[in-house]
């Protein structure tokens, strides 16, 4: 009896970190200055060290616009990433090719979480791309990405 | 106290003058949408045309986008970022006081957001119109 309970108990507690979709997010004001401008502040946990690293160093051309800023403020940010980076947590953190995935949406943890997300869904007006975190996850500019505030727009 | 009144005549002239070159240095940072025009004029050598800054902002250039595409035509409202969707607050001067008061924002955000929509630097006649622009809405 005691066995045949156990089980499941275990499972549930393996699954909790997983389901503890939270980040804290380090106080930075150049970080949020520069970086909430066009976007919410991705939490630097959803990236590794790498990554963030090429990140910084292509500003100029930061998906298809210019995201250039001054080189102290862009050194600052880059050691705020690094520090806080998510290691290994994230998954994959290479393309096929080896390089540092740049694209949080092509994370091994990020597919896993959104398997269940159509193309359809993703077209949304109300979403647009599934770069727009907040347009589900309410909470998502507080690094909040929890179940319970997840609310899928029509 | 008799030997200290020396002192502190030196201690507050040093503040006078600290007080004045902070109130100076403050004076030179805090600049006015005015400002801006004045200073875009002065570089083009020509007066700014609001009719030709409002064109500019509201069509396509070279590029994918317009400024209009994140600032929408009226810059009296709130934009928004035409690929993350994320809330820009107005940018006309009239609807948000602290717009175009520091000289370091301005080219920063000219710089980069010329590049997105024409591939290139604006020229100082092209922002004197869109200051000229932006300053004439109510």
């Amino acid at each position: 009896m005691t066995r045949q309970l156990a089980l499941p108990f275990l499972l549930a507690a393996l699954s909790l970190p997983a389901l503890a979709d939270s980040y804290s997010l380090p106080k930075n004001v150049a970080f949020e200055e520069e970086c909430t401008s066009c976007h919410i502040a991705y939490p630097p946990q959803m990236l590794d060290a790498r990554s963030w690293q090429h990140m910084m160093n292509g500003l100029a051309n930061h998906f298809g616009t210019d995201a250039s800023i001054d080189d102290r403020r862009r050194t600052a940010i880059a050691d705020f990433l690094a520090r806080n980076s998510g290691g290994r947590k994230t998954g994959r953190t290479v393309d096929a090719k080896g390089n540092p995935l740049l694209r949080i949406t092509e994370t091994a943890r990020f597919e896993r979480k959104h398997r269940d997300v159509t193309a359809a869904t993703w077209k949304r007006a109300s979403i647009k791309s599934p770069a727009n975190c907040a347009a589900c996850h309410a909470q998502a500019a507080a690094g909040d990405y929890s179940e319970r505030s997840i609310s899928i727009p029509k | 106290m008799m030997r200290s009144t020396p002192f502190m005549e030196t201690d507050m002239r040093h503040i006078s003058i600290l007080a004045a070159l902070l109130i100076a240095a403050g004076g030179a940072h805090a600049e006015s949408p005015r400002d801006f025009l004045t200073r875009f004029e002065k570089e083009a050598g020509a007066a700014a045309s609001p009719e030709r800054g409002a064109r500019f902002f509201t069509t396509k250039q070279s590029g994918e986008w317009s400024c209009a595409s994140c600032h929408t035509d009226k810059p009296t409202q709130v934009g928004r970022h035409a690929k993350t969707d994320k809330a820009i607050t107005a940018l006309a001067p009239v609807a948000n006081a602290e717009r175009f008061t520091d000289a370091a924002k301005v080219d920063k955000w000219f710089r980069r957001n010329c590049n997105d929509t024409l591939s290139r630097l604006c020229t100082a006649q092209e922002k004197a119109d869109v200051m000229g622009w932006l300053l004439s809405l109510k």
